[in-house]
């Protein structure tokens, strides 16, 4: 019997609404505990230097003021930071690539250098956080400055300054990935091509700062830590091993959470942890806005220099690239993001001869993190504007380049040569990167926009086209787990390991619990983000949950439905296996009208009933993780349309037009609002974000008026088209969504400036780009003065 | 010594008073002293409208106004917009209809945004809602949900 | 501290007395925005009003308060200029009025002494055959101006009468461009005749660099403001045979 709804597939509303929409989210700075008080932290006004004085005296005396803690008062009450946040790198990946890696290790509160800007010194707790920014003011703090390492050449010049005494020359890590021959293939191409391609630093910048609200029971010894982060089991593991705790003394619950779109593991949460037990009473600590663009997420910031070799149908033959990644001060992140960049950096294309060396490096600045895109949108960038260049050498349009070096559908899949940083071979699993393109060029009907466009240009007008293309590694591992429950009243309730900051999991979880299970989707209810709910929990980046949790839902629900067919059997007297489970009741197949409800099977099962097979548990109740196998290879093609103003270089987006292939689709409505969501950020990346700091460290975009997040001018209407491959490697054939739009969506942007203004040939080699920045490009594009790319010809 | 103020205010429709540092702002008045915590904090600096309420009708930051500037004001925060029996605004009706929403966090300064732009009784299209909606910053959607959501009300002339 | 003249009675009124219009402290930018008298009399002031921050910022700020803030890269300075206004200080020694183009005295600072306040700012609106337009370059809808430009033009028997230009975002105060009002008087206002004046204007351009932007573009765009403001001006002006 067919259920009355099936769930996945369908845009089902949104369960999370509700309560957002009347403001009754809880959010971080929303809780409120009796006795709470304010954390504020004095933070470093120079990016280098030895701490002279710090004297906390007439602080610690202000009305209101609680405690106020420097490093040596934290001395046995909490460790420093010692390794990376994700696990250690592949020893496999390590090996192949002749990984070289320095320690990770930082104080939670400076003890006598400084090394980038707004480091942490002390921690002041009072009744409210007015008082405490008073007090802030009242700390003496006299630090002698040293040379500031502000970028990348900087750190690498011979005799540089040592930025971190942990990271010798400047070098957090490098690495090298080799496929195929490169250098062989670079020297027989008939022509070769070099270039230099930058990619500023930018921010994460979600709406909501960071938070910590941490309550601790003194006679028990146990805490409660709320905390708007992305991983709260990862969390709870940092707060223990730091606070040197048992796992179980420790719950932490992610309250609502606007936004995050990256993260790690923050100083601030453990410390407001570890005065909270010290103080014995709750403590908050809610970031202002100038915090979080100087000290959370700060991401992308790559110099890329490549060697392309190519022959005259402009097919790629070889790609060499060296870049370096400006990590700032420490790296907490291993090689997460300069490892997922080349592993990107090819995309769909095929290219079988290919190098690729990074260099992590040091600077005086913040510390570079995986935030959306996650060192995809770089490599993207990277090489849509490789084709770009080849196009322009071969004099061939950058669509026929596109197509002559996509992997072709009846290629997949499609072994890339190399490891994904999970230690498994990347293998493209499934997709059909052609008919993803060509369908693109077809809704944006390609010789319509030429037409326009060339009668456009004949009345002083510029509009071009850009295109991009993009992989995406998504699902990653090691696991994830979820819980399903059914209880006494046959609701179904589903624990995860992951948490939500607006991805709609409540509503697509529930989705596919309903569906694998077979009960209306009214009686399942989704709960994540506490460590309470499920012993492991991955948490949410990488674009993994759906995935990942949805298929740990799915195997538990189907586990779930394997014990209710069990019990039903019993009670009915049927082989479970003549029994099936359609909206939410369990009859023989054939015979709709003898039927149990769940609520009936609940309570037959309930400790003490009686009613359960011999030698089976009680409870209907299944928790389970799933481990994937690897990633899975979402894609996508855009297209931007753009209008140049040449004479003042702003640039307007005109229409933009996105396939994504994600596999199975558990919702489109929430896909198509994760892709209008990527496609915004990729604009702020392109032509309006850039995190500036000057040669002295001292960071110029402080604030919301100087640190550009686009507005509802500023993003186009998008179009989504769908495509659909299923893969077959996790049992719901899903794709990770949410961070392909956010990589394409600057290359397309790029490249659709550089056709407007064709036949001037503009270098549009560095994201972002503002108008001031095109109007160079287009000067000296005017005046021959461009450096071009250095091309030669064998 | 930071000098108190009591401040009376009339909030969706209930007049309520507290007392405030001369030095609190109306948005931290309104979450901790009132228990309003709807109204969110994004900047604290007047640029992403996450604060937005209505004053005496108008949209205003309630970042950067002091509580004590809005004493004897009448005031409209989102808790107000869903009736006391718990339906829905046809704002926020919209809002869910066109998946106007991810995070939630900048959603309670758009609806308070929306609902002074539809008391002018608009006839624009897009483009003029793009530009009235262009003070509100979100980080999740793209706007283009929001926009239709608005494109929608303003059809449909809920005011 | 923080004196706060909100709740002054008297201090928001809008009042003409023919085409004198004098602005009380208190009167917001939205309360001009939505004037349809003075938007139809001045388009460049309807024009600057949509593009000055966001709705919210113009419910609560104030015109007066923008001209007493000075920032050379806000709208009403440069429209102060435009419009000749003159600004009514009060102070412990009583009123007295200083012309706009005295008031600006430098970046950012302004005739205001300690013990004064801006208690109106006037202006007459220009004749009812004038065309006039506001022209910005922002990094974002709202944001401060890059560079921009308002421009009143009179156009008699086919030659300019009547030229202001006044700019804003590029110097330290809002400045009026004299020497190319001056070199429009008597010409006829063909694209090549604008095209020649912005590019004087723009000798009278000396801006700062900025994050955003260094002085170099600032200039190039403040010229291409100018034009367009100019052309833009032009075609609202109601041309007499």
């Amino acid at each position: 019997m067919e259920p009355s709804k099936r769930y996945v597939g369908a845009s089902v509303a949104r369960r999370e609404d509700r309560r957002l929409l009347m403001g009754a989210g809880r959010f971080a700075a929303d809780l409120k505990l009796q006795g709470m008080a304010e954390v504020a932290f004095l933070r470093s006004p120079v990016a280098h230097g030895l701490v002279d004085v710090l004297d906390i005296d007439e602080a610690r005396e202000l009305e209101g003021v609680l405690a106020v803690y420097t490093a040596a008062d934290l001395e046995g009450k909490v460790e420093s930071f010692t390794r990376p946040f994700y696990k250690n790198v592949d020893p496999e990946v390590e090996r192949r690539s002749d990984l070289q890696i320095a320690p990770y290790r930082a104080d939670l509160l400076v003890r006598d250098r400084v090394i980038r800007l707004d480091e942490p010194l002390a921690v002041v707790v009072a009744n409210d956080r007015y008082i405490a920014e008073d007090a802030l003011e009242l700390i003496q703090l006299d630090i002698e400055p040293l040379p500031v390492v502000s970028d990348v050449d900087a750190a690498l010049a011979p005799g540089a300054p040592e930025v971190n005494p942990d990271v010798p020359g400047n070098i957090h890590a490098r690495f090298r990935i080799t496929v195929g021959q490169p250098d062989q293939a670079l020297a027989t191409s008939p022509h070769r091509l070099t270039e230099t391609i930058r990619y500023g630093r930018s921010v994460g910048s979600p709406m909501e700062t960071r938070g910590v609200v941490v309550q601790p029971d003194p006679g028990r010894g146990t805490l409660t830590v709320w905390a708007n982060n992305q991983r709260p089991h990862l969390l709870r593991t940092y707060v223990a091993e730091m606070l040197r705790m048992a796992d179980d003394d420790i719950r932490v619950v992610a309250p609502e959470i606007g936004g995050s779109f990256g993260g790690g593991i923050y100083a601030e949460e453990i410390l407001v942890a570890a005065l909270a037990r010290d103080l014995r009473r709750p403590l908050r600590w809610i970031e202002d806005r100038r915090e979080n663009l100087g000290n959370a997420r700060h991401s992308r910031d790559q110099i890329h220099r490549i060697e392309v070799g190519f022959d005259d149908e402009g097919r790629i033959l070889a790609l060499k690239d060296w870049f370096a990644l400006d990590c700032g001060a420490y790296n907490p992140f291993a090689i997460t993001i300069p490892y997922n960049t080349a592993s990107h950096l090819r995309n769909q294309f095929r290219i079988d001869n290919f190098e690729c060396e990074a260099v992590c490096v040091a600077t005086n600045k913040l510390q570079n993190t995986p935030v959306r895109g996650a060192g995809r949108v770089v490599a993207v960038f990277v090489m849509d504007r490789i084709v770009d260049l080849v196009a322009d050498e071969t004099g061939l349009d950058p669509v026929e380049i596109r197509r002559r070096n996509l992997i072709p559908g009846d290629l997949m899949p499609y072994d890339m040569g190399m490891l994904y940083r999970d230690g498994a071979p990347i293998e493209y699993d499934t997709g059909n990167f052609t008919e993803q393109f060509e369908r693109l060029l077809a809704v944006v009907d390609l010789e319509g926009f030429r037409r326009e466009q060339a009668s456009l240009k004949s009345s002083g007008r510029f509009i071009g086209i850009g295109f991009s293309s993009h992989v995406e590694g998504s699902g990653y591992g090691p696991f994830e787990g979820a819980k399903v429950r059914v209880d006494n009243t046959g609701h179904v309730t589903v624990h995860t390991g992951t948490t939500a900051h607006g991805q709609s999991h409540e509503t697509t979880l529930a989705q596919v619990c309903a569906d694998s299970l077979g009960v209306p989707i009214d009686t399942v209810t989704v709960r994540s983000g506490d460590t309470s709910l499920i012993p492991h929990g991955g948490g949410t980046f990488a674009s993994r949950v759906a995935v990942t949790g949805g298929s740990a839902v799915h195997m538990t629900s189907e586990l779930v439905k394997a014990k209710i067919l069990a019990v039903a059997g019993h009670m009915l007297e049927a082989d479970p296996r003549d029994l099936e489970l359609v909206d939410g009741l369990v009859h023989p197949r054939g015979a709709p009208d003898i039927s149990l409800s769940l609520s009936e099977i609940a309570q037959a099962a309930a400790p003490g009933s009686g009613g359960l097979p011999e030698g089976m548990g009680p409870g209907i109740e299944e928790q389970s993780f799933y481990v994937p196998p690897t990633v899975v290879f979402a894609s996508g093609s855009h297209a931007a349309i753009v209008e140049v103003d040449r004479e003042t270089g702003v640039v307007e987006i005109v229409r933009y037009l996105v396939v994504d292939e994600c596999g199975r689709v558990i919702n489109p409505m929430v896909v198509d609002g994760q892709q209008h969501g990527g496609v915004a950020h990729g604009v702020g990346n392109a032509l309006l974000e850039q995190v500036i700091y000057d040669s002295e460290g001292q960071l110029l975009t402080g604030s919301f008026v100087d640190y550009l997040l686009p507005t509802a001018t500023d993003v186009p209407r998008i179009e989504v088209e769908h495509q659909m491959y299923p893969t077959e490697r996790n049992p719901i054939g899903v794709k990770g969504v949410g961070e392909g739009a956010t990589s394409s969506a600057p290359a397309a942007i790029a490249s659709a400036i550089v056709d407007a203004l064709r036949p001037l040939r503009i270098q549009l080699n560095e994201l972002p780009v503002s108008p001031a920045g095109l109007r160079k490009l287009i000067e000296e594009a005017e005046s021959g003065a461009a450096p071009m790319s250095a091309a030669t010809s064998s | 010594m930071i000098e108190k103020s009591v401040v009376t205010i009339r909030v969706n429709g209930n007049y309520l008073n507290a007392e405030a540092d001369v030095r609190m702002t109306l948005a931290d008045f309104l979450r901790d002293r009132l228990d309003l915590t709807g109204t969110h904090l994004g900047c604290e600096h007047g640029v992403c409208g996450s604060c937005t309420i209505l004053l005496d009708g108008r949209s205003v930051r309630s970042c950067l106004m002091l509580a004590v500037q809005a004493d004897g004001a009448d005031i409209e925060t989102v808790e107000g917009l869903a009736s006391p029996d718990g339906e829905l605004h046809p704002i926020q009706e919209a809002f869910a209809r066109h998946h106007a929403l991810q995070c939630g966090f900048c959603t309670p300064g758009f609806l308070m945004a929306v609902k002074e732009y539809l008391s002018e009784r608009p006839d624009g299209g897009e483009a003029e809602i793009r530009q009235r909606l262009s003070g509100n910053l979100c980080r999740c959607t793209g706007y283009q949900n929001i926009v239709d959501a608005v494109i929608e009300l303003v059809e449909s002339g809920v005011a | 501290m923080i004196v706060d003249i909100n709740r002054v009675g008297g201090l928001d009124y809008v009042r003409r007395e023919g085409d004198l219009v004098r602005l009380g402290a208190l009167v917001r930018h939205r309360t001009v925005e939505l004037d349809q008298e003075i938007r139809s009399r001045c388009s460049m002031i309807g024009d600057a009003m949509s593009l000055l921050g966001h709705v919210a910022i113009r419910n609560r700020g104030t015109v007066a308060g923008s001209f007493a803030h000075a920032d050379p890269a806000a709208e009403w300075p440069a429209l102060a200029l435009a419009l000749d206004a003159d600004c009514t200080l009060m102070g412990r020694s009583g009123l007295r009025t200083v012309p706009a183009r005295r008031f600006f005295e430098g970046f950012m600072t302004t005739a205001l002494q300690p013990d004064e306040m801006l208690a109106e700012v006037s202006f007459t609106l220009p004749p009812a055959n004038a065309g006039s337009s506001f022209f910005e370059v922002a990094r974002r809808r709202g944001d401060f101006a890059q560079a921009g430009a308002g421009v009143v033009l009179v156009i008699n028997e086919g030659e300019v009468s009547l030229a202001r230009i006044t700019l804003l975002g590029l110097g330290s105060t809002p400045l009026r461009a004299t020497r190319a009002e001056e070199g429009l008087i008597g010409e006829r206002p063909t694209s090549d005749v604008l095209r020649r004046i912005a590019g004087v204007a723009a000798e009278s351009m000396d801006p700062l660099d900025d994050v955003h932007a260094d002085a170099g573009y600032k200039r190039h765009v403040g010229r291409v403001m100018v034009q367009r403001a100019l052309a833009t001006a032009h075609s609202r002006a109601r041309v007499s045979q």
